[in-house]
């Protein structure tokens, strides 16, 4: 194709995409607006839905939250989204799963003592550090280097940083799926990517342009993790 | 690691940018939208709002300006001034605030910084405190007082001592604005900073007297504390957020340089 069958093909692609159906997941888990105004920025009306019908229904869903895992837990079931999100995961629907609900897509988590989702194998630990000078959460801005690479951070340039505000991190049993780690006393991962899911620890939707850059990849993103 | 954060803040009066010298003078210096947005375009890590807004029927107008800012900023926003109640907290935060900054209410009745914990997450409060240098005493050990109302009353309370306990409290993190150095540009009170931030496991951030690049060096590293806050140094164009970014990174602190 000449440049301006490219071009088109690529508007076209983009216009196709960023018309789908877009949910954010709502379990009063946190104030999910400004990931709403994330996406509003990168041209995609997302919906805040608590619906579990609307959630499957969707082309995209995006599951943030932040708050405790045992919480967040019982409201999700109370509303049928837990169900909900297994379904989506089974249909391959990508999903981006931000902070708290990273966490809980996992098997367990430390805090609370709580079975979680197990959309991903794995657990969700408490920072445990020797350094009495490092603060627990780990708040504020941390380099994200990438350890295998995935479409949604194909953006990422060493030495870029995300927002972060947590005092768990995840543990995927499946090392394959740490896509990025980030250092505080050692690594930890901060984004994960199995199939049409991926997540991360920070918040894309605070962390600036790199941030932003990541929605936009995940609002046209097919859901392939090669 | 983490990085050092520098954060601007912005005061609001009636929906416009002021800025005071020794919190008395206030002076109006333009539209804060607009500030924030050319902050957040120069690499600010973090944006805060005091609304010094004097009437109550005029308070509804911050809620706006964050909402306007939250649509264009992608980086954590905190609001304060006039906090009272969770149900103030949580109107910021659904306008876009991300933190809650709480200060004179909280020092009239504590128990606001554990509801607010309680309400949007300890992450999310901020215990704002202004603290004037008074002289070591019996009533005061840490030489130190903490004032409300924007500065002008005593309170009697030793400035550690309500440290330890807005941490006790579930405070997330901890603003410490001197208002002796206030608008001085002399540097920050660094033996006050580092007090504080050796006294809690809470980040801590510096506020007033910053007036040249150094001074924020000097508190990020003697004074111990996990963020320097401006404003006059950016407000009038003396200094700019990048610059002071460079000349940070370049005497090795730890910043975000890709933005």
């Amino acid at each position: 194709m000449d440049n301006l069958a490219v071009t088109l093909a690529t508007a076209y692609h983009r216009a196709a995409m960023t018309s789908a159906r877009t949910v954010i997941v709502d379990y009063d888990a946190g104030n999910l607006r400004s990931v709403q105004r994330a996406c509003a920025e990168v041209g995609t009306a997302a919906d805040i839905t608590s619906d579990p019908a609307s959630v499957r229904r969707a082309d995209r869903v995006i599951f943030p939250g932040v708050g405790a895992a045992g919480s967040a837990m019982r409201s999700l079931r109370a509303r049928g989204l837990d169900r909900a999100l297994l379904d989506v995961m089974r249909d391959g629907t990508p999903v981006l799963g931000i902070c708290l609900g990273l966490q809980i897509s996992l098997d367990r988590s430390e805090e609370n003592d709580q079975q979680t989702l197990g959309l991903i194998a794995g657990d969700v630990r408490r920072f445990a550090l020797a350094d009495p000078a490092l603060k627990v959460p780990h708040m504020g801005w941390n380099a994200v280097r990438i350890v295998r690479a995935h479409p949604l951070l194909a953006h990422v340039e060493p030495g870029d940083e995300f927002y972060f505000v947590h005092a768990y991190y995840p543990v995927p049993s499946d090392e394959g799926a740490v896509r990025a780690v980030a250092d505080y006393e050692g690594q930890f991962c901060c984004a994960l990517g199995v199939g049409n899911y991926f997540a991360t620890q920070f918040h894309p939707e605070k962390s600036g342009r790199v941030g932003l850059r990541l929605i936009e990849n995940f609002v046209l993103w097919d859901g392939n993790d090669a | 690691m983490l990085s050092k954060r520098l954060i601007a803040c912005l005061d609001v009066r009636d929906g416009n940018l002021a800025k005071s010298v020794r919190f008395v003078d206030t002076k109006d210096i333009g539209d804060p939208v607009a500030k924030a947005r050319e902050y957040y375009r120069d690499g600010l890590d973090e944006l805060v709002f005091y609304d010094i807004t004097a009437s109550s029927e005029k308070r509804r107008i911050i809620l706006d300006v964050v909402e306007a800012v939250a649509e264009q900023v992608f980086i954590p926003l905190s609001v304060g001034g006039g906090v009272r109640s969770v149900a103030d907290a949580t109107d910021l935060r659904l306008a876009g605030a991300e933190k809650i900054n709480v200060n004179t209410a909280a020092v009239e009745r504590p128990a606001l910084i554990a509801e607010c914990a309680e309400a949007i997450g300890s992450q999310n409060i901020v215990l704002s405190m202004d603290i004037r240098k008074v002289g070591v005493s019996p009533d005061f050990p840490s030489g130190y007082e903490i004032v409300v109302r924007g500065g002008r009353s005593p309170t009697g309370v030793d400035a550690l001592a309500w440290t330890r306990e807005g941490e006790r409290l579930g405070a997330g993190e901890l603003v410490v604005n001197s208002i002796d150095a206030d608008g001085t540009r002399d540097g920050y009170e660094l033996h006050l900073t580092r007090a504080i931030s050796e006294a809690v496991r809470i980040p801590v951030i510096a506020s007033g007297g910053a007036g040249v690049p150094d001074h924020l060096y000097d508190v990020l590293t003697e004074g111990k504390a996990d963020a320097a806050l401006v404003a006059s140094m950016v407000h009038y164009g003396d200094y700019t957020v990048s610059g002071l970014k460079r000349h940070l990174d370049a005497r090795g602190v730890k910043m975000r340089m890709s933005w």
